[in-house]
């Protein structure tokens, strides 16, 4: 009877458990679909062919947010370019270097760090590093500053996908007597290239959103310019600053760009996962 | 004779340019090393004035006055570490559930798909959340959760404080839900992957003593990726510390460290973003980069626990036979 009781509560145990995990998981997933719900059913209204055509209104005129996406299109890709080597690079050292190698120990541990670390720190930094010398908020500053939070994601994600091509690769290449550079470039690079796209367009998607970094360094324009030495409009921060004002016509504007920039990382997201599976 | 220097110029030419990679990779490699002590070096730069007029008192003065040019950091603070707390204490057992279906419960077909859609909502822009915080969540919070949470809290000593005041939806209770439904899917994901990182014949051997499904997990798995699942939920601390989007909007940006969780606040992170381009003043300037270095310190302290909590586990499954 105390055997059979026992096994009963703990068959009661085992079925409250299961049921807080279920119950936790449709709860967790329940708020995401909300957000998105609300997302698609309050941006979507907002969208039209304004939206790509026509640059940021004054408040009670139509508008659309043109120059905003021309904006962070051009800081998105001159982040990638600029970082993106440099983090290919050092995932190069760090997937090529020994496991006794205390420098890239070091590396590797520091990326990490970087790679989480608040994006807003990031933002300071080139603050204080490109617009104080330069006297004004620049295009160049918004790009520089994306670069900066390319370098750790490409690094990580290259080391990764060097670390999987295979070891005989690599020494039938030396016995062949090719150098390393060119074995790197030519042997491994190719092995790994869909790890390291990957991971180009992981940090794409990450960037493409982000707020902090920019609000210090790119500030926002209202008007058409594609000159990066002058402060030049993005998404995010245009969103930003219509959300939180009081005109409706704004928050719609805010609605349709947030609902934008959500579709463009989620399709990237996709897409580097298909291109990651792929080998 | 040149047929026979020329290999050797060929070979000393690829030396040279293997030296040349290999500078060039380290070099990159020095360069991240670089940009870590970069940033803490310039911030600390920035900071210096405000430091020196106000010593460490800075961190513990609760003043925050543009005209009279006396700041201190304390409210910031207090906003960053109340609503980091709270989210991780909101997200950390919705997580665990989460990775525990996922890991152990999840029918086969249905693993992948949900898998994949909670990495995906990780990514979701920080603004997206915000926007969707000021304009959905906020007032449906004001009109039904908090009136509700201040009418049963009342007359309980502590609770009634904490829930009492003004239902207006903005404020340090909001932003923390927030933090806690952002930092949800990562934390999950995570914890998802440390629960898989257990060996299988550990977890068959366990069923196969008779455990039920939840002793498997609660006395072999848990115990097995302790470290794993704590350095995941302080991921997640790393990541609601510095956020900074979710939070500005939903907060209300006050100057004040009170007890109730409905009044509107400030953290680290959403006083840089509605002050740092209005500042005036060099000392204004500074106080706010203090501000900044406070929390990259922070963040830079966590994260590293983090890492080094999740790397331990990892080096005890490449040690085990």
């Amino acid at each position: 009877m105390n055997a059979r009781s026992r096994y009963l509560s703990r068959r009661a145990v085992d079925g409250a458990a299961k049921t807080f995990a279920i119950g936790a998981t449709l709860f967790g997933i329940g708020w995401l679909i909300w957000i998105l719900a609300m997302l698609v059913h309050l941006g979507l209204p907002g969208l039209g062919a304004k939206l790509f055509t026509v640059v940021t209104p004054p408040p009670g005129e139509d508008g659309g947010l043109a120059n905003a996406i021309v904006g962070s299109l051009l800081m998105s890709g001159l982040g990638v370019l600029a970082g993106t080597p440099l983090g290919i690079l050092a995932g190069t050292h760090l997937a090529e270097s020994g496991d006794d190698d205390r420098l890239a120990a070091t590396v590797r541990f520091v990326n990490d760090i970087l790679l989480s670390a608040p994006s807003i720190i990031v933002g300071l930094f080139v603050y204080e590093i490109v617009v104080v010398p330069m006297h004004g908020f620049s295009g160049w500053a918004g790009g520089l500053a994306l670069a900066i939070l390319v370098v750790p994601i490409v690094t990580r994600t290259t080391e990764t996908a060097l670390r999987l091509v295979p070891r005989g690769l690599r020494e039938a290449a030396a016995a062949l007597g090719a150098p390393r550079w060119r074995i790197s470039t030519q042997i491994l690079y190719r092995a790994a290239r869909a790890g390291m796209i990957t991971g180009a367009l992981l940090a794409v998607a990450r960037i493409a959103g982000e707020t902090a970094p920019l609000l210090f360094t790119a500030l926002n324009n209202q008007f058409w310019s594609l000159d990066m030495g002058q402060p030049m409009a993005n998404l995010p921060v245009v969103i930003f600053q219509y959300a939180m004002s009081p005109f409706e016509d704004w928050q719609q504007l805010a609605w349709a760009g947030s609902l934008l920039i959500a579709a463009g990382v989620l399709a990237l997201n996709i897409v580097a996962r298909i291109v990651g599976r792929r080998r | 004779m040149s047929s026979l220097l020329s290999p050797t110029r060929a070979a000393r030419r690829s030396r040279l340019a293997d030296r040349l990679w290999s500078w060039l990779t380290r070099g990159s490699g020095i360069l991240v090393l670089a940009l870590l002590v970069g940033i803490f070096g310039e911030l600390t730069l920035g900071a210096w004035p405000a430091l020196r007029s106000f010593g460490l008192g800075f961190f513990t003065s609760q003043s925050w006055n543009p005209v009279t040019e006396e700041f201190g950091g304390l409210t910031s603070i207090y906003g960053t570490l109340v609503t980091s707390a709270l989210a991780l204490a909101l997200a950390v057992p919705v997580s665990f559930g989460i990775a525990f279906f996922l890991a152990e419960l999840c029918p086969g077909w249905l693993k992948r798909p949900l898998g994949t859609a909670v990495e995906l909502l990780a990514t979701i822009p920080s603004i997206v959340y915000g926007m969707w915080g000021l304009f959905v969540f906020a007032p449906f919070l004001s009109e039904h959760v908090q009136p509700r949470l201040t009418a049963w809290t009342e007359g309980i000593p502590g609770l009634e404080v904490l829930f009492g005041g003004p239902p207006i939806g903005i404020g340090l209770f909001t932003a923390s839900l927030i933090l806690a439904i952002m930092i949800l899917p990562l934390v999950a994901s995570v914890m998802r992957d440390v629960f898989e990182a257990v060996p299988a014949t550990l977890k068959e051997s366990a069923y196969a003593l008779g455990a039920t499904t939840w002793e498997v997990v609660w006395k072999v798995v848990v115990p097995h990726t302790r470290v794993g699942l704590v350095g995941a939920a302080v991921l997640g601390l790393g990541r609601a510390l510095g956020e900074t989007m979710a939070v500005t909007f939903v907060i209300g940006n006050a100057h004040n460290v009170s007890p109730s969780l409905f009044l509107p606040g400030g953290t680290i992170s959403s006083t840089l973003a509605n002050e740092f381009t209005e500042a005036v003043s060099e000392i204004h300037t500074s106080s706010l980069l203090a501000l900044g270095w406070a929390l990259f310190v922070l963040t830079a302290v966590v994260l590293a626990a983090s890492r080094l909590m999740l790397r331990r586990l990892a080096r005890q499954e490449a040690a085990r036979p």
